[in-house]
Formats: C-alpha cells, structure tokens, sequence
C-alpha cells in the first residue's frame, strides 16, 4: 500500500468518524427523548396520551420503513434548508442523524420499558414529579440498555455511512466502492473491510464494557 | 371438614357496635382525635371486575391497622387508594385532614411526601446505594444537603445498617434491602406508612425481624402502620386492629384479639387456621363430615374471656349430652388471652348442641361445629 494510499484511508476514516459521530450524537440527542415519550406515553406510563403516543409511534416506523438510500435523496430539499449544501460530509449528517433518530428512539424505548414499575410506583408514591421520576428511575436505571442501544445505533451508522458516498460525502464505504470496486483495487477493497471490522469490534468492545460498569443489579 | 355457623346471623351484627365502644374507652377517650385515614364507601371497578366495594374504614393515629385477605381481594387496591396510586371510581377519602378527592397531582404529590411506602420486592433503585436511595425522598422534596445527611444516617442507624450506607442494593439481603425500604420511607419523617406485603418476600425469621423493627418504630416514631398482607401470623404479631377483605368487601373488622378469639365469618376462621394449632392427630384421622349413630359432635368454641369459662364447665359437667373437652389452646394477643376449646357432646342427644350454643354465646363466644366422630 501506497503512502498515498495510506492518505485515502485516513482520509476516508476522518470522514466516516465525523458523520458516524456527529449524527450518533445527534440521534442521542434526539432519539432519546422520542424514546421517553414513547414510554411515558403508552398506556400505564407516567404521562398516558394515547393521541400523542400513537403519532409518534406512526412517524417513527414511517421513517425507519424507508430505506436510507431513498432517505438520503429524498431529503435532499431538507438537507439544502439545514446544512445549506447537498454534497459532501456535512450534507450526509442530516438523513442520517434522520435515520437513526428513530432507530434510536426505538432502542430507547426497549430499554426503558424493562425498568421494573415497582421502582415507578415507589418513586410515585414518594411523591416525585414525572421529571424526577424519569431523571432519578428511569434514565439511571435503563442506562446499561441505553448505553447498548447507543453501540448498535453507532454500528448501524458505520453500515448506512457507507451509501453517503451517493452524496459525494466519503468516507471508508465510499473509498470501497470507487477505489475497491469500480477500479479493480481490491487491496484497497480488503483493507476498507478489514478497517471496518476493527472499528465496529472496537466500537461494540467500548460499548459492552461501558454497559457492564454501569449495571448494579449483581 | 365442613364447618357449620351456629350462630345466629343477628347476633354478629349487634357485635359490631360493642367492639366500636370499647375501642374507644380503650383509646384514651373522652376526645377521640380525628382519624388520620378515613375511607368513606369507597369503590372502584376495573372494567367489569369489582376490585373495592364501598369500603369504609377508619385508621385511628398511632396504630397498626391490619387488613387481611386472599389473593385478589382487592388488598393492594385498597392500600394504593390511601395514597392515591389508585384512583376511586366512588366513595370519599381523607388523609390527614385533606380530601384526596379535591386535590391536583401536586397536592396529591405533596400528600404523598407525607406517607411514606413499603413494598413486597423492596423497589430500590439500583444504580443508588443505601445512603442514596434513603436520601431519595429528601432530594425530591427539596431539602438542604447537609439536613438531609444527618436524616439519612439517623435512619440507617434506627435501622441498623449505618455500615451498609455505600452499598449498593444487589450486595444486600432480602431482610437488608428492607430495612433499607423502610429507611426511605420514614425519612422525611411521615405520619402514616403504608405496608404492602412487605415481609411476604421474606424467610419466617426475616419476616419476625422486620415486624419486629415496624412495632418499635410504631413505638418511637408514633408513625401509623397501615398493612396489607394473606399471612394472619403477620396480623397477630403486630397489628392493634384487623379489618378482612373479601371480594372487595369488608366482611369483619375489630381488634385483633377480638377478632381470633372470635371470628364472625367463615373467610376469616380459615384464614386463622394457619395460625391455630391444628386438632391433635388421633382425633384428626376420626373426624368425619357427617353425623354417625351412637357419636359425638366436635364443637371448637373461640373466645377471650376465659375467667367465664368456670360456669360454662360447671354447667356442662350437669348436663345429660356428656360434653368432655378433648383439645384446647390458650394463648396471649394484645395482652389478652385468646384461644379455642375444643368440645365433643353426644349430638344425638336432643337440643344439646342448641344448648351449648345458646350457653356459650351468653358468653360471647363463638362455636363451629368441626365434624363427628364416634362414640
């Protein structure tokens, strides 16, 4: 491999981490919230809306039945509104931080519908607010599942970034496919996978441990 | 083992007021305070089910109030309506002065802060440690840090586990994570706890320790203990009155001892055979559900006023149906003694059973009719 090969791959690799990453945090920020109303909303929750809980239900699966190839040119207009451009690295976060918001809410959600309602109906009886019966039970409670649904969000992300080269945005799937495939590199194939493995291990390996630490029921 | 009610229906009804006047001279009248939780016929259905069905009960301040009843009784409704975690569908209910029923979620929420909750599995966060989680219900209300530390400690050390106070909830026992419970939910300093099965999780010598604690703590906070439970030995162990739930009815209530010395319906007398010591064997493997020629008639009588007993033997030793006591059991509840004699009469002698009945109930007692066995 080429020093200037070497330069595409880390070129790719910043690409990859700045959209993984941002749009992760993005849909972190987002997707949580989107999952504690789901939660809170449903029926038996702390905050019963079934209206509220229904539309967010329905908007979630619309979004997440769209396939992010569709998704990413069929936000082109949004895209142009938030980021002002519809090429490159920036122009990708924002379908995909719209893809994985609802991922992640979804995620989210699972994670805090196990929080046992015991510990619901004690903070109810001691007298809490909705917002302290979520910030003082259900987020520290659901963190181990949060902190892992967050490590699948992520991985997902490294997989859907790889379409955002449709965009012109890089990254490592993009290096693969106009480096790998379309010129016949197939070092340059091999080595995009091998990277792509060692960042997802890595990534999942971070993710499982954070997890672990962070669960006292043992 | 079929067992009969003897007694007239009439006559448990007239009881009830009895029961009420002592309770009241006992409680040191003339001015009865006003009753710290008061249900006034209080309903509620979930769908076609009737969980609640005008229930109406007085909880005095200072004591520990029982209620007793099979599973699906509507215990734990009952229990959630004094803090409103359940919401009536009818009736009326006043905690400490203030109608629930009037109230908005942060009234009712500032209600809660005052009664504090004990739960069957504990509901202990488990990302906090002991100290945390006892500090919980000071944070919520609010309250200044350094006020809250020496709450917090003089709580785990009224419930002996100062030493547990970085510990997280997975690394403690059963009856530790209790006491724990029981920490959180006296710490800001509540008039009422409300106990929901909360030894039921628990080993037999746990469950006496953590009842034991309650009583004390009856005994030096003067907090009101209001407890459900299936268990009769948890009522007998620490309970000043006892109400029964059946159906979501209330079908007897009245001080403990009045109660096992004299239980009024069937629901209850079962419930109290956990807690009765059981027919010796011999006579057990004899009994049977219907009368024999030539037998006798087993008649258990429950009472608490055993000084009276000495015309009740003197009478029975000249009567012509030959009634012998072959089993008997005395013992002592809320410093009263309390027990069962086990009578056998020849039943077949007419109108003995009638008589001894109509003697007995001069005495207040109560007779069951347990089975028959041979002559």
């Amino acid at each position: 491999m080429s020093p200037a090969d070497l330069q595409l791959f880390l070129t790719a690799l910043g690409e990859t981490a700045i959209m993984v990453g941002i749009s992760g945090l993005l849909s972190l920020f987002f997707g949580l919230p989107l999952g504690l109303l789901l939660v809170m909303t449903d029926k038996g929750g702390i905050w019963t809306q079934p209206a509220v809980n229904r539309v967010l239900g329905g908007a979630i699966n619309a979004f997440r039945s769209t396939p992010f190839i569709i998704l990413l040119v069929a936000l082109i207009p949004l895209t142009r509104l938030i980021v002002g451009t519809t090429i490159g690295t920036t122009a990708a976060i924002v379908p995909l931080t719209i893809a994985a918001t609802p991922y992640y809410a979804r995620m989210a959600e699972m994670s805090l519908r196990e929080v046992d309602h015991g510990l619901i109906e004690a903070l109810r009886a001691l007298g809490a607010t909705r917002w302290q019966i979520v910030r003082e039970a259900l987020v520290p409670e659901a963190l181990p599942g949060l902190v892992t649904g967050f490590t699948v969000t992520l991985v997902t992300l490294i997989g859907a970034s790889a379409m955002a080269g449709a965009v012109g945005a890089g990254g490592l799937g993009d290096l693969a496919i106009r480096y790998g495939y379309q010129r016949f590199e197939t070092t340059i194939m091999i080595g995009v996978i091998a990277v792509l493995i060692v960042v997802v291990s890595v990534v999942q390996f971070a993710g499982d441990r954070l997890a672990r630490s962070l669960d006292r029921r043992r | 083992m079929p067992t009969v009610e003897i007694m007239a229906p009439s006559a448990g009804s007239v009881a009830i007021p009895r029961i009420r006047t002592q309770q009241v001279v006992g409680r040191s009248a003339p001015q009865r305070a006003a009753p710290i939780v008061n249900l006034e016929s209080v309903s509620r259905s979930f769908g076609s089910t009737v969980a609640l069905d005008r229930v109406s009960l007085e909880i005095e301040r200072g004591e520990i109030f029982g209620i007793i009843g099979r599973s699906g009784a509507g215990k734990s409704t009952l229990i959630r309506t004094i803090n409103a975690l359940e919401r009536i569908d009818t009736g009326r209910i006043v905690v400490d002065g203030r109608d629930l029923s009037l109230l908005d979620e942060a009234e009712l929420n500032d209600v809660r802060r005052n009664i504090g909750m004990i739960f069957q599995h504990f509901n202990l966060l488990s990302t906090k440690t002991v100290f945390d989680n006892v500090e919980l219900p000071l944070k919520l209300a609010g309250r200044p840090t350094t006020e809250r530390k020496s709450a917090v400690y003089r709580l785990l050390d009224l419930v002996g586990l100062r030493d547990k106070a970085a510990v997280y909830p997975a690394k403690l026992s059963g009856g530790q994570k209790q006491r724990v419970g029981i920490a959180r939910a006296l710490v800001a300093g509540p008039a009422l706890l409300l106990s929901d099965e909360a030894t039921s999780a628990l080993d037999p010598e746990t469950t006496l320790s953590i009842l034991r604690l309650l009583k004390d703590l009856n005994g030096t906070l003067g907090v009101t203990i209001v407890l459900i439970t299936h268990e009769m030995s948890v009522i007998r162990e620490i309970c000043d009155r006892v109400a029964v739930l059946d159906h979501g009815r209330i079908v007897e209530q009245g001080p403990v001892w009045q109660v096992f010395a004299q239980p009024r319906t069937e629901l209850t007398r079962r419930l109290l055979r956990t807690v009765r010591p059981p027919l010796p064997e011999a006579l057990q493997q004899t009994l049977e559900s219907e009368p024999l020629p030539e037998g006798r008639a087993l008649l258990r009588v429950g009472s608490s006023e055993f000084d009276q007993y000495s015309a009740v033997l003197a009478a029975l030793a000249q009567s012509p149906w030959q009634a012998r006591i072959v089993h008997a059991e005395v013992d002592r509840i809320q410093g009263r003694p309390v027990g069962t004699v086990t009578f056998s009469v020849r039943y077949l002698v007419r109108d003995a059973q009638r008589t001894l009945c109509e003697l007995l109930q001069q005495q207040s007692a109560e007779v069951e009719v347990l089975g028959y066995v041979p002559g």
